[in-house]
C-alpha cells in the first residue's frame, strides 16, 4: 500500500527581523539568480552611483545615486536571509555590484557583515577607483573581489572612463598584500581596449600580483545602448561592433600565456 | 497475490534451449513473487562515475535515424499525419508486423504495419476518430459507421448519457476543460519490465491465481468487476504472446540477454499503445532495470558499450514514433502531437544507494546520439545525493538540448518509495501498484470571475454556476470577494468530482486498459487526479484587490467585464509572502473542497498545478481579470508566475513556486524555467555548475518539478521564421517537451513572451 500523507507540511519559519543600526543605501535593482558575477548562484545587489563614465557602460541608468531606491541594510538583509539556504546549496552567495559599490561604503559594510553572519560567500564587484574608501575591516567581510581594470595605460583608461588608472592599481596592490582573492575582469572593446601590448602588460601585472585566481574577458555588447538615449547622452560606440569570438579567444589566450586562469 | 516460480521442469526446458534467463542474478523475493523492485534492489550496479564511458551512435543507428528523419519530414509536410489505417480497429494483434528497415532495426515492433501509419482506436469515442480522419483527408469506413454507436457504444457515448446539465454547462464555458471523455484517459503505467523479467507465461499463471483468489462466498458487484477485469487481463496477456510471435519471438519465457530484455519490455509497452490511445502513455522507470541485463552481457563478453548504446537508441527511436490519431483541435490544445512517453531516470534507493546506472546515462545520451526530441519525455528524479558525475551530465545535456525535466526524488520518495515513475508530466505513482484517474483541470481564474459575477459567465453571460450574490460595489473589496469565492470553489469542486466519477466509471466499463492493468498487481492504489489552472492569475488578482485598488467596469448586461488596477500590488513569483500566501491558500482551499466528495472506486483525491500547454486555450476562454490581464491573454503555464511579473530573478521566482505545498498537490506542481545561456555562466563548466546549483537550491526549498530551457529568445524568433532550419528544436513547456516548429503561431508567441531569465 502507498501511504499518502495528507498531513500538512511543517510550518515555514518566518523571517525574523534583523536588528542592526539603520544605515541607508541606494539600490538600483536586484537579481536573485546571478550566475556570472562570482562563483555559483549569486544574489546580486546593484547599487546606484558611480564616479566613472565608461564609454561602453551598459547601465548608465545607475550613474547617479538618485537612480536607485533608498533602502536600509536591514531590509536588504531580511530579503537576503530568505534565500540564504538556497544560495548556499547552489554554491553561491552575495555579490554587490553597481553602479560603484564603493560610493556607499557604510551601507555595503553592513550588508557584507550581515551576509557573513548568514554564512554566505561574499563578493564585491568594483572598478577599484575608490578603493581607498574601503577600510580593511570591511574587506575582512569580503571573500572575493571582482576587480574591473578597464585599461592598462593612463591614456586608454582616461579615454574609456574619464578618470585615472592609478587609484585602481593602488587598490590592486593592497588586495595583493592582504592576499584577498581577486577575479580580474576586462571588457574587450574593438578599437578601444584591444591593444595587444596593453593586454600583455595587464596580464603580466595581474600574474605578478599573485592573488588573481581567474580572469574574465567580457566581450563588449550594445545591449545597454538604448539606456543612453533614455539618459539623453551621446553614445560614442554606436558604430563599434562586438569583438569576434576569435578576438575574444585570442585575448583570453594572452592572459593564459601569462600563466593566468582565463576560462 | 502471486504464484510461485516456474516449475523446475519448465525452468530446465528454457535453460536447455536458450540458457538460463536468470543466470548470475542474485535471488530474492522476486524469484518467488512478481516483484521487479526487489529484483532491481538485489541486482542493480549503481554507477558513481561520469559520462566518459559513453559511446556515440553506431553506423546502423545513423542510417536508421536518417531513414526515420526522412519519414518524419514527410509527416510534417503532409500536415501532421502521414497515413492512417482507417478500416482496422486497433488491438494488440490487429496489424501485421511492420518495420522501418528490418536490416538495421535491433528492436522491432510498430503500432501498425508501417512506421508513422496511425491506427484507429474507437472505443474511447468514435466521433473523435471520425473527425480526426476527416480533418486529415481520410474517410471513415462505412462499415464502422454501422458499428458505432448503434452496435457498440463507446466511452464517449456513455459519459454523455450520464453527464449532468451542470457538468455540460461547465464543460461548455471552459471553467472545466480537457476532460478525458472522448478518448483514452491515459496516465496509467503498466509495469512493462515484468514481461522481460518473468516472461508472459508466468504472468498469465499469476493472473490465473488471482482469478482463483476471487472465488468468494459472496459474489457481489465489486467481486464481479474484479473477476471480469482479471479475465480481460489474461486475454490481453495471451494476445501479447501473439504479438511476440508475429515478430518471431517467444516471449512466453523470460528475456535471456539485454537485447531481449529491451525487446520484451518494448513489446509490453507496444501492446499498450496498440490497445489504448491514452492522453499520456508513459513508460515508467526502465533504464536501470535494463542496465542489469546490459551489465551481465558486458561481463559475459557478449556486448560492447557501442552495442549497449545502440539498443537504447533503437528503443528510443520506437518511442519517438508512437502516434495516435487526434483531431487538429486536440493538437492545438496540447501543442503538437504529444504522447507523454515519460521515462523516469535516476533517483535514490530507500537504502541510500543511488539508482543511477550506466544505462541512466545511455538513456539521456540518446539526446546526443539522435539529437533532441520531445519524446520520450525524459524525466530525471533529482536528489541532492545523486552522484556528481550524473548531475553534471544531466545539466550539460539540458544546456545542450533543453529536453529534460527534473522532479524532486527527495520530495517524492517518502510518499512513493523508490520504484515509482512519472505518468504524463508530474504525476508520481508506484509502478505496477498504483494508477490514477486522470482529471484534467478546473480554471481558478474563471472561478474568481464567477464569484464576482454571481455565477454568470463573463463572456457568454450565461448563468453557469448557481446564482450566488454578485459583487455590487464599484471597487472590489478583498474580504467580500474572498467570501464569495469560497462557495464558488465548493460548487465547482462538487460538479468537477461528479464529472470525473462519471468519466472513470464509463471508462472502466467501455474502454478498460486490459494490458496495462494486466501488468499491475491485483490490489492497487487509485488516485482521483484533479487539477487547477490559472493559479498565478487568481493569486495576482486577489493580491491586486488586497494591496492595490481594483475598480470594476461593467458592461450593458451588468457584468463585471473589465477591471482597472489603481496602484501597485505584489505579484506571485517575487518571493513575497503577501501574495505567495494567497497562492498557497488557493491550493489548500481548493484541495479541501475536492476532499469533501466521494470519489469513484474510493480513489484518493489529489490535484495538480499543471496546465499542459492549454494555458493558451484557458486564457482564450477567460475574460479580463482583476490582476490587469486582458481577456484572451494566455495564462502562465502550470504554477508559473505570470510572464514578466517575476522581476527579481529566477531564484525569487523559484522560491515562490517552491512554497506551494506538495502535500496539497500530490499530483504535481509544474514550473517551467527559461534562461539564456550567457546568463547561466560564461563557460560550459560554469553553466553546468550553476544549473546544477539552481536545481539543488530549488529542490531544497521544496520545489517539485522544473522544466529547464536554456536558449536565447532570438533562436525561437528565428525558428518561427525559418522552421526548416530547426527540425529538432525542442523546448520544455509544462511537464513535457514539444517540437517548437509544430506549435501554432499563437503558442509560439506565448512561449517567446515568457520570462527569460537574464534577458536584457
Amino acid at each position: 500500500m502507498v501511504s499518502i500523507d495528507l498531513a500538512r507540511q511543517p510550518g515555514r519559519t518566518v523571517n525574523r527581523p534583523v536588528h542592526l543600526p539603520v544605515t541607508h543605501g541606494f539600490v538600483h535593482s536586484l537579481e536573485t539568480a546571478g550566475a556570472v558575477d562570482g562563483p555559483g548562484i549569486r544574489y546580486v545587489l546593484f547599487v546606484s552611483g558611480c564616479p566613472l563614465r565608461c564609454q561602453y557602460c551598459h547601465n548608465p541608468d545607475t550613474w547617479h545615486r538618485k537612480h536607485g531606491k533608498e533602502t536600509t541594510a536591514a531590509e536588504v538583509l531580511a530579503d537576503l536571509g530568505s534565500y540564504a539556504s538556497f544560495l548556499k546549496r547552489a554554491r553561491g552567495g552575495l555579490t554587490i555590484s553597481g553602479g560603484e559599490p564603493l560610493t556607499q561604503v557604510p551601507f555595503i559594510a553592513e550588508v557584507f557583515a550581515g551576509a557573513k553572519a548568514l554564512g554566505l560567500h561574499t563578493a564585491l564587484d568594483t572598478s577599484g577607483f575608490l578603493g581607498r574608501n574601503l577600510p580593511d575591516a570591511v574587506l575582512a567581510d569580503i571573500d572575493l573581489v571582482l576587480l574591473d581594470i578597464k585599461a592598462f595605460s593612463e591614456a586608454t583608461y582616461h579615454a574609456v572612463t574619464g578618470a585615472e588608472l592609478q587609484p585602481t592599481l593602488d587598490f590592486a596592490q593592497r588586495l595583493a598584500r592582504l592576499g584577498k582573492p581577486v577575479w580580474l575582469r576586462y571588457v574587450l572593446v574593438p578599437g578601444l581596449t584591444d591593444k595587444a601590448d596593453e593586454i600583455d602588460g595587464l596580464a603580466a601585472y595581474a600574474k605578478a600580483l599573485g592573488n588573481v585566481s581567474r580572469v574574465d574577458v567580457l566581450p563588449f555588447h550594445k545591449m545597454g545602448e538604448f539606456k543612453w538615449a533614455d539618459c539623453g547622452r551621446p553614445y560614442q560606440l554606436g558604430d563599434t561592433e562586438p569583438p569576434t569570438p576569435a578576438l575574444v579567444e585570442a585575448t583570453r589566450g594572452r592572459f593564459r600565456a601569462a600563466g593566468l586562469n582565463a576560462p | 497475490m502471486n504464484v510461485h516460480a516456474q516449475s523446475p521442469a519448465d525452468q530446465e526446458a528454457v535453460a536447455a534451449s536458450v540458457g538460463d534467463p536468470w543466470r548470475d542474478f542474485v535471488p530474492g523475493s522476486w524469484t518467488r513473487d512478481i516483484d521487479v523492485r526487489d529484483f532491481i534492489q538485489q541486482n542493480v550496479t549503481p554507477y558513481e562515475g561520469n559520462a566518459s564511458f559513453l559511446s556515440g551512435a553506431t553506423d546502423r543507428t545513423h542510417e536508421l535515424w536518417a531513414e526515420l528523419t526522412a519519414l518524419l519530414k514527410q509527416e510534417r509536410e503532409a500536415g501532421g499525419v502521414l497515413d492512417v489505417d482507417a478500416t482496422t480497429v486497433s488491438s494488440i494483434v490487429s496489424h501485421a508486423a511492420g518495420y522501418i528497415d528490418p536490416d538495421l532495426e535491433q528492436i522491432v515492433g510498430l503500432q501498425t504495419d508501417a512506421p508513422l501509419k496511425r491506427a484507429i482506436m474507437p472505443f474511447g469515442g468514435y466521433r473523435m476518430v471520425k473527425s480526426g480522419l476527416e480533418a486529415y483527408g481520410f474517410k471513415a469506413d462505412a462499415a464502422l459507421d454501422k458499428v458505432f454507436p448503434s452496435l457498440r457504444k463507446t466511452h464517449n457515448d456513455a459519459v454523455f448519457d450520464v453527464y449532468t446539465p451542470e457538468a455540460l454547462a461547465c464543460r461548455k464555458s471552459g471553467i472545466i476543460t480537457g476532460l478525458p471523455d472522448a478518448y483514452g484517459r491515459g496516465r496509467i503505467i503498466g509495469d512493462y519490465r515484468r514481461v522481460a523479467l518473468y516472461g508472459v507465461a508466468r504472468l498469465i499463471a499469476d493472473k490465473q491465481a488471482q482469478a482463483r483468489s476471487l472465488e468468494l462466498a459472496t459474489i457481489d458487484e465489486e467481486t464481479l468487476r474484479a473477476r471480469e477485469e482479471t479475465a480481460e487481463q489474461i486475454r490481453a496477456l495471451k494476445e501479447l504472446l501473439q504479438l511476440g510471435t508475429l515478430y518471431g519471438f517467444d516471449i512466453s519465457r523470460p528475456a535471456t540477454n539485454a537485447r531481449e530484455a529491451v525487446q520484451w519490455t518494448y513489446f509490453g509497452y507496444l501492446a499498450a499503445v496498440k490497445e489504448a490511445n491514452g492522453a499520456a502513455m508513459s513508460l515508467g522507470r526502465v533504464s536501470s532495470f535494463l542496465d542489469i541485463y546490459t551489465q551481465r552481457d558486458i561481463a559475459e563478453g557478449n556486448l560492447t558499450e557501442g552495442e549497449a548504446q545502440e539498443l537504447f537508441d533503437h528503443f528510443v527511436m520506437k518511442l519517438r514514433i508512437v502516434r495516435f490519431l487526434r483531431t487538429p483541435e486536440y493538437d492545438q490544445l496540447f501543442s503538437g502531437d504529444p504522447t507523454w512517453v515519460t521515462e523516469s531516470i535516476g533517483g535514490m534507493g530507500t537504502d541510500g544507494r543511488t539508482l543511477v546506472t550506466r544505462s541512466s546515462f545511455r538513456m539521456l545520451n540518446t539526446l546526443n546520439t539522435l539529437g533532441p526530441a520531445p519524446e520520450p519525455n525524459l524525466t530525471v528524479l533529482w536528489s541532492e545525493a545523486l552522484p556528481k558525475g550524473f548531475k553534471d551530465f544531466c545539466a550539460e545535456t539540458s544546456i545542450r538540448t533543453s529536453s529534460i525535466q527534473y522532479e524532486s526524488d527527495d520530495l517524492m520518495r517518502p510518499y512513493y518509495g523508490d520504484d515509482y515513475g512519472i505518468a504524463c508530466c508530474v504525476s508520481a505513482m508506484r509502478i505496477g501498484k498504483q494508477m490514477q484517474f486522470f482529471g484534467a483541470r478546473a480554471n481558478l481564474a474563471k472561478t474568481l470571475l464567477y464569484a464576482i459575477n454571481g455565477g454568470r459567465d463573463e463572456k457568454s453571460g450565461t448563468q453557469v454556476a448557481p446564482a450566488f450574490a454578485p459583487v455590487t460595489g464599484d471597487y472590489l473589496e478583498f474580504d467580500d470577494v474572498k467570501g464569495k469565492l469560497l462557495p464558488m470553489m465548493e460548487w465547482l469542486a462538487r460538479v468537477y468530482v461528479n464529472a470525473l466519477n462519471s468519466i472513470h466509471y464509463m471508462h472502466d466499463k467501455y474502454m478498460y486498459e486490459r494490458i496495462e492493468m494486466a501488468l499491475h498487481d491485483r490490489d492497487i492504489v487509485r488516485t482521483m487526479a484533479c487539477g487547477i489552472a490559472g493559479l498565478s492569475v487568481a493569486a495576482d488578482s486577489l493580491s491586486a484587490i488586497k494591496h492595490a485598488r481594483v475598480r470594476i467596469v461593467r458592461d450593458e448586461r451588468g457584468l463585471a467585464t473589465d477591471f482597472v488596477v489603481e496602484g501597485e500590488y505584489p505579484a506571485f513569483g517575487n518571493n513575497d509572502d503577501r501574495v505567495d500566501d494567497i497562492a498557497v491558500w488557493l491550493v489548500e482551499t481548493f484541495m479541501d473542497c475536492i476532499r469533501k466528495h466521494k470519489t469513484y472506486r474510493n480513489s484518493i483525491p489529489t490535484q495538480s498545478i499543471l496546465t499542459i500547454t492549454s494555458n493558451v486555450v484557458y486564457g482564450k476562454k477567460t475574460g479580463n481579470t482583476p490582476d490587469g490581464r486582458k481577456a484572451g491573454v494566455p495564462f502562465a503555464p502550470g504554477a508559473n508566475p505570470m510572464h514578466g511579473r517575476d522581476t527579481k530573478g529566477a531564484v525569487a521566482s523559484m522560491a515562490s513556486v517552491a512554497k506551494l505545498p506538495y502535500s496539497h498537490a500530490q499530483d504535481g506542481i509544474s514550473y517551467t524555467f527559461s534562461m539564456i545561456p550567457g546568463a547561466l555562466g560564461s563557460t560550459m563548466a560554469d553553466r553546468v555548475d550553476n544549473l546544477s546549483g539552481l536545481l539543488s537550491g530549488y529542490f531544497l526549498a521544496g520545489g517539485h518539478h522544473i522544466n529547464v530551457n536554456i536558449f536565447d529568445r532570438a533562436t525561437l524568433v528565428d525558428a518561427m521564421d525559418h522552421p526548416e532550419k530547426y527540425p529538432q528544436l525542442t523546448i520544455r513547456v509544462s511537464g513535457y517537451a514539444v517540437n517548437f516548429i509544430k506549435l501554432t503561431r499563437e503558442q509560439q508567441l506565448d512561449v517567446i513572451s515568457r520570462t527569460f531569465h537574464g534577458q536584457h
